[in-house]
This record gives structure tokens, sequence and C-alpha cells, in this order.
């Protein structure tokens, strides 16, 4: 079955093909037909092999397949192959992408019905599911790096698709911009491999890297530049600003692009090459910093955001960022644990909010909702499951994955490890927060709106429900051993990527007592904020300030999200055009348009002169003819 | 006649150059100081008829016929130029009531 | 002998009175006379078909078109305007380079200072006409056509333009 791995995305990409060509030809109906069905064939392909790569983990092998399509690029020593690899890390991800990408398709197929762009939608859809699976799929850091450009593209593509919109059109170019500059690092960082290995295949660098020393500062500025292709494209301190813009795009663009599966690129990028960053502490430093101020600074932010999408924005930012706290204190498996399980609870609330957006017709602000419980009962039920799934109350997903997470930091450090708490506590206020303002309270939007009303068609619900049952239940891939006994299974499915870095470090254990104190003081903190929330917004109906009310330091803070937007601006953007316009002035306009005209018109000017020549009496010009004739013949003579 | 071939083979072939050379500039000459058209085109003659005299003087030299047939072409192409050059004094004068060479001044940028 | 070096200095002589006679019909007549003298240049060279051909074609006919031409624009007048004496100086200046220049070339070159001898008869009509229409015709021919060119186009040009009454 190996052998079909390259149909796996070969299907999505001739679904853009057809899709992007008959998009103005095809039914809607084929286009969604087409558009899903071409992942949903991926999506099964997917679980085929999942299943051959669980059959031989169980049968005690490493579950790792190579499948050579061609070889690419040959010079001289130096060689690269255009192949695939399959193993438990990039099968879990296959099934990701191919399993919430067909549910968010399905989703579309109704969202985007009334769309000018459906068609257009589909093809971009198909298209970034193409560079996905190559950027999981690929055997070494080329092909990632192709598919790493092409998800970039895409989703510049989707966050500007209502290009008419100018603001929509700079946050997809604000996007693309920011994800340049990751870009930009791993492209070097890729350099940087050849010249260090010779080679760019996961298996001959991890192996090489392997017999490295620790702390090798080739290593270090290696990892140093694919932490910085990791900060674009996962949205980290400094390059996280796009994302919240990146909402921009269609609500499934968010849920699957923005969410689930894009922005985790750059985790599962760090967690494929986990050697080489468990061999550069300096970098797992760096990431657990980042990470941790990442995830507090866009928690903080959530906190007081009134556009429904906004909140999810940072939420997302923030969960990311607790991914790179796991991965920089080295709990490779929590994080990617995390990965999963974002996926499934994060591409929820999106899919959620969208549907709430779609019924409210096209109202974001949370200001403006309220009370849609009852109008609504299956989108409320399930974003209430994603809801308490990512606040990490027990027994739901979230609660698995941020607790393996913080359980890890407790062990680097308990700083990290109360700043990762706060972090949650924050999380689950300004996610129940989310909840509370839209679907408990009055209603508070306008009697139109309210007429419209309706729960979302079966092709959106099913997929909030397929993923809410996902979200509820998908911490069981990783029950902590301390709860249930042949718990861990997804650390044992993974452990073959691990095995250069187990052999550098050997994994710690928290002792169960430690982590049992640690899980309860976090479900239990968890379920007394959400109280909290209820209370002050259900209760109290202490609703969001109207724009202009007088607020505290800290709530304006929050709310214009710690001007850092305004601080980049100041920083970066006014300082470049400054000096863009200062050698707009000076160096172009002087210098090289000086030099550049200064050539034309010493020819025009010198033109103008000899000009004078060409007086127009022939009697001048005979005289020239003769004077020219003289020359030649002196010239003639003088060479006898 | 014999008179005449004495007299010809008296003259240095030398004197025959120089002699050509000076009517040859004088036509130059003429062409530059002038500023009536015809008599520019009376100067060219005059440089014509220099070149020819000099054909006429080397082919005598060298007993070669060539040199005098080409003398005749020379006056053939002469008789085409003078009258398609009068033809367009004509029309100039025509135009501009003027032969004056300073009148033509309009091959200019 | 001598005849040559008093015929070589009367063809300078009214070489000059053409260029610098200030009345138009003057010069036409000066260079009549010089044509007349290279006439006898001819002669001299014992090149009697030239000798016909010049004194018919050129004093004959070239000359007589010039002056036909003075008379019909009606220029035999002494008021031509005369270019600056600056202009004249710098024309003289450079008929003299050229000279200079020619007379230089011809002494580098060193010519060999021998006396014109040789077949003297190829001058004569019945020897020149053999090679005209040997070798010679299809060049003698085409200058047939010359001719008929330049008399179409000297017609076309100094015809006027004749105006359409009647559309």
């Amino acid at each position: 079955m190996i052998e079909l791995i390259w149909l796996i995305p070969l299907i999505p990409l001739l679904g853009f093909i057809i899709n992007g060509f008959g998009q103005h030809v095809l039914p809607k109906y084929l286009i969604g037909v087409i558009g899903g069905g071409v992942v949903l064939a991926s999506f099964l392909l997917s679980c085929v092999l999942f299943g051959q790569v669980l059959d031989a983990r169980s049968a005690g092998g490493d579950g790792v397949f190579t499948y050579h399509l061609f070889d690419w690029i040959t010079i001289k020593d130096f060689s690269l192959g255009f192949s695939f690899l399959l193993d438990p890390l990039s099968s879990l991800m296959l099934l990701i992408i191919t399993g919430v990408g067909f549910l968010i398709h399905l989703y579309s197929y109704s969202y985007m019905y009334h769309d000018k762009g459906f068609g257009k939608f589909f093809a971009y859809l198909n298209l970034f599911i193409f560079f996905m699976l190559l950027l999981v799929l690929g055997s070494n850091y080329l092909i990632m790096f192709i598919g790493w450009e092409g998800v970039g593209l895409c989703s510049y593509l989707l966050i500007g698709f209502w290009y008419k919109n100018a603001n929509y059109a700079s946050a997809a170019k604000k996007a693309f911009v920011m994800n340049r500059i990751g870009d930009l690092g791993f492209l070097i960082a890729v350099f940087a491999i050849i010249a260090t290995f010779g080679s760019l295949e996961y298996s001959d660098v991890f192996g090489a890297a392997s017999s490295y020393p620790m702390g090798d500062s080739m290593i270090l500025l290696i990892t140093l530049l694919l932490f910085v292709a990791a900060t674009g494209k996962s949205a980290q301190i400094p390059l996280f600003t796009w994302l919240p813009d990146a909402m921009a795009g269609p609500t499934p663009v968010s849920a699957l692009i923005h969410a689930a599966t894009m922005v985790t690129a750059g985790i599962y990028m760090i967690v494929r090459s986990n050697i080489l960053f468990t061999l550069s502490p300096i970098t797992m430093n760096i990431i657990a910093g980042i990470g941790i101020a990442t995830a507090l600074i866009a928690a903080f932010i959530a906190l007081t955001q009134n556009d429904i999408k906004k909140v999810l924005a940072y939420s997302t930012v923030s969960q990311l960022g607790y991914m790179f706290l796991a991965l920089g204190v080295g709990a490779f498996t929590g994080a990617f644990f995390h990965v999963i399980t974002h996926a499934f609870f994060k591409a929820l609330l999106f899919l959620g909010a969208g549907s709430v957006i779609h019924a409210m017709g096209d109202e974001q602000d949370m200001r403006k909702m309220g009370g849609l419980k009852k109008a609504m009962p299956i989108t409320f039920l399930t974003m209430f499951i994603g809801t308490v799934a990512i606040s990490g109350i027990p027994p739901l997903s979230g609660f698995f994955s941020k607790d393996e997470i913080l359980a890890y930091t407790f062990m680097s450090s308990p700083i990290l490890w109360g700043l990762g708490f706060v972090t949650a506590l924050c999380t689950a206020f300004y996610m129940f927060r989310l909840l509370f303002l839209t679907f408990y309270g009055k209603y508070r939007g306008t009697e139109e709106q309210k007429k419209n009303l309706h729960e979302s068609p079966w092709q959106m619900t099913l997929p909030l429900i397929v993923l809410a049952i996902l979200a509820a239940v998908g911490g069981a891939l990783n029950v902590p051993e301390a709860v249930a006994h042949g718990g861990n299974w997804l650390a044992n499915f993974l452990s073959p990527i691990y095995v250069y870095s187990n052999a550098v470090v050997t994994p710690t254990h928290l002792d169960h007592n430690t982590e049992y104190i640690l899980m309860g003081i976090s479900g239990l903190a968890a379920i007394i904020i959400a109280i909290v929330a209820y209370m002050k917004y259900v209760k109290k109906e202490d609703f969001p300030a109207r724009e202009g009310e007088q607020q505290s330091f800290l709530y304006n803070l929050s709310y214009n999200r710690m001007y850092i937007d305004e601080l980049y601006d100041a920083l970066f953007v006014k300082p470049l055009n400054g000096l863009s316009k200062l050698l707009y002035k000076v160096v172009d306009r002087s210098i090289i348009d000086g030099f550049v005209n200064g050539v034309g018109s010493f020819f025009d000017n010198s033109g103008k002169g000899i000009r004078q020549l060409q007086s127009g009496y022939v009697g001048f010009y005979i005289f020239m003819m003769v004077i020219g004739v003289i020359a030649i013949m002196l010239y003639g003579f003088l060479n006898i | 006649m014999d008179s005449i071939v004495q007299n010809l083979q008296g003259i240095p072939l030398n004197h025959y150059l120089i002699f050509c050379s000076i009517i040859f500039a004088i036509g130059v000459v003429g062409v530059l100081i002038r500023r009536n058209v015809i008599i520019i085109m009376m100067s060219i003659e005059l440089m014509l008829n220099a070149v020819n005299l000099l054909l006429a003087a080397f082919s005598a030299y060298r007993g070669d016929a060539s040199g005098q047939v080409f003398v005749f072409f020379v006056m053939a192409l002469a008789a085409a130029e003078v009258a398609v050059g009068l033809a367009i004094v004509v029309m100039v004068y025509r135009n501009t009531k003027s032969v004056d060479i300073e009148s033509l001044s309009k091959l200019r940028w | 002998m001598s005849v040559f070096y008093f015929m070589a200095f009367l063809s300078i002589f009214f070489a000059l009175m053409t260029i610098f006679s200030k009345n138009p019909v003057n010069s036409v007549l000066y260079l009549v006379l010089t044509f007349f003298t290279f006439t006898i240049h001819y002669i001299l060279l014992n090149a009697q078909f030239l000798a016909v051909v010049n004194f018919i074609v050129y004093m004959g006919a070239i000359m007589v078109l010039f002056l036909f031409v003075l008379m019909l624009l009606n220029l035999n007048k002494d008021t031509e305007p005369m270019k600056s004496h600056f202009v004249k100086f710098m024309g003289a200046i450079a008929g003299m380079c050229l000279l200079a220049t020619m007379l230089g070339a011809f002494h580098v070159i060193e010519s060999n200072n021998e006396y014109v001898t040789g077949n003297t008869d190829v001058g004569l009509v019945k020897n020149l006409g053999k090679v005209l229409f040997n070798e010679f015709l299809l060049p003698f021919e085409l200058s047939s056509i010359l001719l008929l060119t330049a008399m179409v186009g000297a017609i076309l040009l100094a015809k006027k333009e004749t105006k359409k009454v009647n559309g």
C-alpha cells in the first residue's frame, strides 16, 4: 500500500486543477463534490496507510516507510530525491489534515454556497491541502520547504479571498510578508544544513547530527534559523500579529489553516527535527521563553476582544505559544499531543463561530449577540464542548494535553509552570466569556437578524458534531500513566521519532503524586474560573463596554492588543518608510536618477550643441564635405 | 599629326597630374565661395572635366582605351546630371524666386 | 611641347575667371572657353573622339543648357549676392588645402616622371568604337537608359504643375 502514498497529495492537486479551471463552468454541487471528494479520498488512503503504520508498530517495528518517487536534484556528490516519508508522526498529521480538512470542506459547501467565488474557494482549499500534505510527507527539508512556501501562498490567497476589501487585502499582505521573514530563516537553515551535513534527507541529517556534541555552534545556528521559520508560520513573538488579522478570510479558512493545520507546521517541523533541537539547549530555552511569552500576551489580549473570531485568533496564538513552551522544555510528544487536540477543538470552535456568524448575517461582534442558545442548540452544545475542552476541564481532551505540557514544564522550571498556569486560567476565562456572551443572556441583536436566526444546515452541523466528539474523547490518545495503566499511547507510538534524542537525553518522568496535585490544581482552577465568568457575564450581565467608555489601564492595554501593532509600526514600519523615503530622495532621486538623467541630458545637451552644425545651409554642408574629403585623403597619404 | 605626337611625348605624366589637380581645386573653391547654385554646378562640371582629362592622359600614357571609354561614360553621366540638376534649379527658383544656395536652408533638424 | 603649357595656363586662367566673375553669364562664357582649352588638350593627347565629344556635348549642349537656364531665370545681372569675405577666405583655404594634400599625395607615391608615350592611336574614333561596342557594350546601352531616365526626370521636375480647372 505504501506505493500509493503519492496519490495522497496528488488527488487534492487534481481537485485544485479541475476546480481551478472549471470554477466558472462546473455547477456548484459538482465543485463541492470534487472539492470534498478528493480530500475524502486522501483521508481514506491516509487511514489505510495509518493502519499499516499501526500494524508495524504493534508488531514491534518502527513503522517508518520511505517511498522514493524520482531523483530530483543531482549535482556531483550531492543528490536529492523526491521521496515521501511515512512514519508515526507523518501518518498522524495525514489523518489530521485530511480528516479535519474533509470536515471543513463539507462545512464550507454550505457556508460559502452563496459566495461568488465558490469554485475559487474550493480550488484554493484543495491546493492548500496538497501543499500541506507535501510539507508533512516530504522525506527531506527541501520538500518540506516546498510545502512550507505553498501553504503560505494559499494562506495569502485565502486571507485575501475577498480581495476587493482593501483591509482584507492588506491583512493578506501582512500575513504574507511576515511569513516571508520566517521563510527566509527556513531557506538559510536549509543551506546551513547542506553545508553542515551535506544532505537534506531526514535520516541522513539526524543520523549525522546525533554524533555532534551538545551545544555545537553550527547546530545552534541551524536550530535558531529553523525556529525563526517556525515563529513566522506558527505566529509566535515577534511575528504573531499576522494571525489575528488573518481572520479577514472566510471562517472555514480560519478553522482549517489558521487553527488546525498550517500554523502547526512550525511545531511539526521542530518535532520532526527534535534531535537538532535537543542538541542545542540555548535554542530550547529561547523557544520556551518565546512560547510562554506569546501564550501569556495573546491570552491577555484575548480577554477583552469583542470580535468572536479575534478572540479565537488570539486563543490560537496563545495555544501555539503553549505548544512552543512544550517544545522548549523537551516535551515533544506533549506539544504534538496538543497539536492534535487543538486541531479538534479549535477547528470546532471556529466552525461554531462561523455557524453563529452565518446565522447572525455576518455579524462578528459579540456585544450584538447573546441568548442564541435556544435558536442554535447544536451549535451551542458543540461550542460548549469545545470551550470546556480548551479550558482544560477534565476529562475532555484539552485537559490531558495541557496537563502534560504543564507537568513537563513544572519539571523544567516552576516559574514557567506558574506562568503557564496563569495562561491556562486566562484561557478558561476568555473562552467562557465568549460562550456566555454569545449564547446566554438577553438577545442584543437587531430584530431583522432575529427573524433570520436559524440553526445551520446539516453540512455545517455534522462537522461540528464530529469534531465535538473528537474534542471530547481526543484526550484518550495519551492518557497519562498516572491516571490509567497502559496510557501514554501516543508517546509510545511516536517513540521511533525520538530514537536519537533519547540517546542523548534520557527522558524523565514526574512522580505520580506531584502529577496528581498539578492535575487537581489546574482542573479545579479551570472550573472555578468558569464559574467566575458565569457570575460576571450571566448573573451580573456585565457586558463589555461600548466604545469610548472609561476603562482601567490594563483593560485598555488588553483591548488595544498591547499596542503591538502600533509598536511594530513605530519600530519597523515607520523607520523603514523613513529610510525608504530618504533613499528615494537622496540615493534614488539625486544619485541614481542624477546619473541616469545626467547621461541622458549629456547627450541631449551635446545633441543640442551639435545640432547647430545642422544649419540647413547646403553651402555649409558642401564645405564640411570638402573638409571631410581632405581629411580622408590626408589620412590616406599619411598612412602610405 | 606627327608633331602632335612628338608634342605629346615631350610632357611628363606628373605635369598632367599637377595641372588637373589645380583645375579640380579651382572647381572646389568655386563650389565653396559662390552662392549661385548654377555657378556651383558649373564648378562641379569643372571638377568632372579635370578628372576626365586626367583619365584621358593616363589612357594615352598606358596605351589603353578603357580610360577614354570611361571619359565617355562620365560625359554621359554629366549630361544626365546637368539635365536633372538644372531641372531642380528651375523648380527651386519657381518656389523660392531665388537660386541662392543660402535660401536652401530646409535641410535641418 | 610648349603648346601644352600654354594651354594649361589658359585653362587655369579661364577656370579662375569662371569662378570669380560676378556676372553668371560671364562665368558660363569663361567656362565654355575653359572647355575649349580642354578640347585642345584632348587633341594634344591624340584623343580625337573625346575632343569631338567634348566639343559637341560639353561646349555645345551642356554649356548652352546652362546659359539657357540663366537666361530663362533672368539671372544675368551683376548683383548676385556674394558670400562674406570670411567664408570666401575659408573656401579658398580649403581648396588650397585640398590641392596641397593631393600634390603631397602624388609626391609621396612617387609616380615616375616618365613621358606620356605608348600606342597613341587608341584615341582614334575607329579604335575607340571597337572597344566601346565590344567590351563595353552593356554599359553603353545602360547609359542610354540612364539618359532616358534623366530626361524623363528633368521634364517631370521642370514641368509646371497644371492647375485643374474643372476638378
